[in-house]
């Protein structure tokens, strides 16, 4: 994958599936219906920031909570390509890798970075930097990242049974 | 080769004889379960250009959160489930009238020991009061898992969870959890199994082990685990099984755990987990005197039938307190009509109650909603900020003889005051 730059959103600890997005939007799985409602309860200003931030750095045990997908998706349609965090929810982590968001787990970059820092994302390598300090994190294994190179694992299965009836 | 269960459990379903943790294996689930984000399945079904399903059989449908349907677009959703189960032959499809996807399926028999089990919801780590690897996943993998039959899965490390002792009055498998959750806290068992064992475990009903292993998922975990014993057996029984459907699967003695905690419950005192987050847990004297608006029991954590009793046990003879709200939601429809069978029902309602229809209710926003600045106590097992209502609001967690007791008084209350 293209290593991704940009400015990032700071959040703190322990953000929830329900501060991502509430469960009365789940009615939706529209990508771009769901990206207005994202992180809502945390309010309009942090939802303004959101929209001009590719990546969010987070605490720890960030998507905790529900198994929502929409909470993977919700941010993708903001705009947003990656997350970096000190640490993940389970489930979130899987929703990240399976919808094409790349979760990055890397306690120093998201203790260095501050609000509005420019980060780069490189995840063939293992490297974000911080304001051009380099950390390395460790990369999602090949069959994981073959998932993500896809844009998530339902654009991966359909390109496999389409292999499969052409073989 | 000594194993702990999930290196057993993921054995069985990957057929990889010896997984480790870390190793990522391709697992294939007994069953695939989506609640309300099965119509979200469906729609994602269609961008995999087949409707060849791999098993059938495996998929098991519950229309559990909104329901009944409250707007035009969510009926049109289960409908078109509804009609997707029928015209694919789907045959454990329960709709509307039926109560929490997890109790569901568990009391009809679709739950067996050693299962693997993948569910569109986080709690799904339930399963394991049976024996069971239950585990939350996204709806695009239940989708993928239709047509392929398997997942990716990373063989997690194991916690052992020792528990010793009897409850003392008043205290219960809710308030245990909370006091764990609060001790390890809500990332404490990250993408773990965790093995409940000790002389407690043994001695709590399937129905408090369910309280157990659906918490479980609020340390972080991927699945919870309780060993199968007589008791469990019985529950199975119940649900229609016979010895030739259950096989179960034991950890080995020497299996090895990344850590482990140790606890004796004699000691401990009713629990309540303070807004906004599940590891926001103290004694209750902490919080004790505090007004609530409503009180909530309810959600796959604590709305079985003997969580109803108590509740009901609580409450016969006494009245709600004026200007407090208190919704039961049962989980279930068996549960419902088993907890009408005890006059349950009748105290609940002459005591001031109000009476859902089963299913996740007010734990999934479906009413129950608060205004700015109002209080819930509940016993469902997530208190995040929004999750009920105003993003202003506060929920409180506690065990259901705790939210009995404050719905009579009006204010968060140690039931251990509230004698019979």
């Amino acid at each position: 994958m293209t290593p991704l730059k940009g400015q990032c959103l700071i959040l703190g600890d322990d953000i929830d599936t329900d501060l991502i997005i509430p469960g009365r939007y789940l009615v939706s799985i529209d990508r771009a219906e769901l990206a207005p409602h994202a992180l809502e309860p945390l309010g309009p200003e942090i939802q303004e920031r959101l929209r001009v931030s590719p990546i969010i750095v987070a605490g720890t045990n960030f998507g905790c909570g529900s198994a929502r997908e929409q909470a993977t998706t919700c941010l993708l349609g903001a705009g947003v390509k990656a997350v970096v965090a000190a640490s993940f929810s389970r489930v979130f982590y899987r929703n990240s890798i399976n919808t094409g968001l790349l979760a990055i787990t890397s306690p120093e970059a998201a203790e260095a970075a501050t609000d509005g820092s420019v980060l780069e994302v490189d995840s063939a390598t293992g490297t974000v930097t911080v304001d051009g300090v380099a950390f390395s994190f460790v990369p999602y294994p090949p069959e994981l990242m073959k998932i993500v190179e896809a844009g998530g694992l339902i654009p991966y299965v359909a390109a496999q049974l389409r292999e499969e009836s052409n073989a | 080769m000594s194993q702990t269960f999930a290196q057993k459990a993921l054995a069985r379903a990957s057929g990889v004889a010896d997984p480790q943790p870390g190793q990522i294996v391709d697992a294939f689930p007994d069953v695939y379960m989506s609640h309300t984000a099965s119509w979200r399945c469906i729609q994602t079904l269609k961008q995999l250009g087949t409707d060849k399903l791999y098993d059938r059989d495996r998929i098991a449908m519950v229309m559990d959160h909104l329901s009944p349907a409250y707007t035009a677009k969510t009926a049109a959703d289960q409908r078109m489930c509804r009609e997707f189960a029928e015209r694919m032959g789907i045959k454990n499809f329960f709709d509307v009238d039926s109560g929490i996807a997890h109790i569901v399926l568990m009391e009809r028999g679709i739950i067996r020991p050693g299962q693997l089990i993948i569910g569109t919801d986080s709690h799904s780590t339930i399963y394991g009061a049976l024996g069971a690897f239950g585990t939350g996943v996204g709806f695009s993998e239940i989708t993928a898992a239709w047509v392929t039959g398997k997942l990716w899965m990373r063989v997690p490390e194991s916690l052992r969870i020792q528990l010793d002792g009897e409850f003392p009055a008043g205290t219960y498998a809710k308030d245990l959890m909370l006091y764990l959750i609060g001790k390890v806290g809500a990332d404490g068992a990250t993408y773990e199994s965790v093995e409940f064992h000790g002389d407690l475990v043994g001695s709590l009903s399937v129905s408090e082990r369910m309280t157990l292993a659906n918490l479980g998922m609020e340390m972080g975990c991927k699945n919870a685990f309780i060993p199968p014993d007589q008791k469990t057996r019985d529950y199975l029984y119940a649900a229609g099984l016979s010895d030739d459907d259950i096989e179960e699967i034991q950890p080995d003695d020497d299996a090895v755990y990344r850590h482990r905690v140790d606890l004796d419950v004699s000691t401990l005192e009713p629990q309540i987990a303070a807004p906004h987050t599940v590891e926001n847990v103290v004694g209750i004297g902490a919080v004790a005197g505090t007004k609530v608006d409503q009180v909530f029991v309810g959600s796959c954590a604590n709305a079985k039938l003997d969580d109803l009793l108590i509740v009901a046990d609580l409450l016969k003879g006494r009245r709600v307190a004026p200007g407090v709200r208190l919704i039961v939601t049962p989980a279930s429809r068996m549960i419902m009509a088993h907890a009408g069978h005890e006059g349950a029902l009748t105290t609940l309602l002459e005591a001031g109650a109000m009476l859902t229809n089963p299913g996740c209710g007010a734990c999934a926003g479906n009413g129950g909603a608060m205004a700015d600045g109002e209080v819930t106590l509940s016993t469902a097992n997530r208190n995040f900020r929004g999750r009920m209502g105003s993003y202003d609001a506060s929920i409180y967690l506690s065990s259901p003889a705790t939210a009995a007791a404050s719905a009579i008084t009006g204010v968060i209350t140690d039931p251990r005051e509230i004698v019979r």
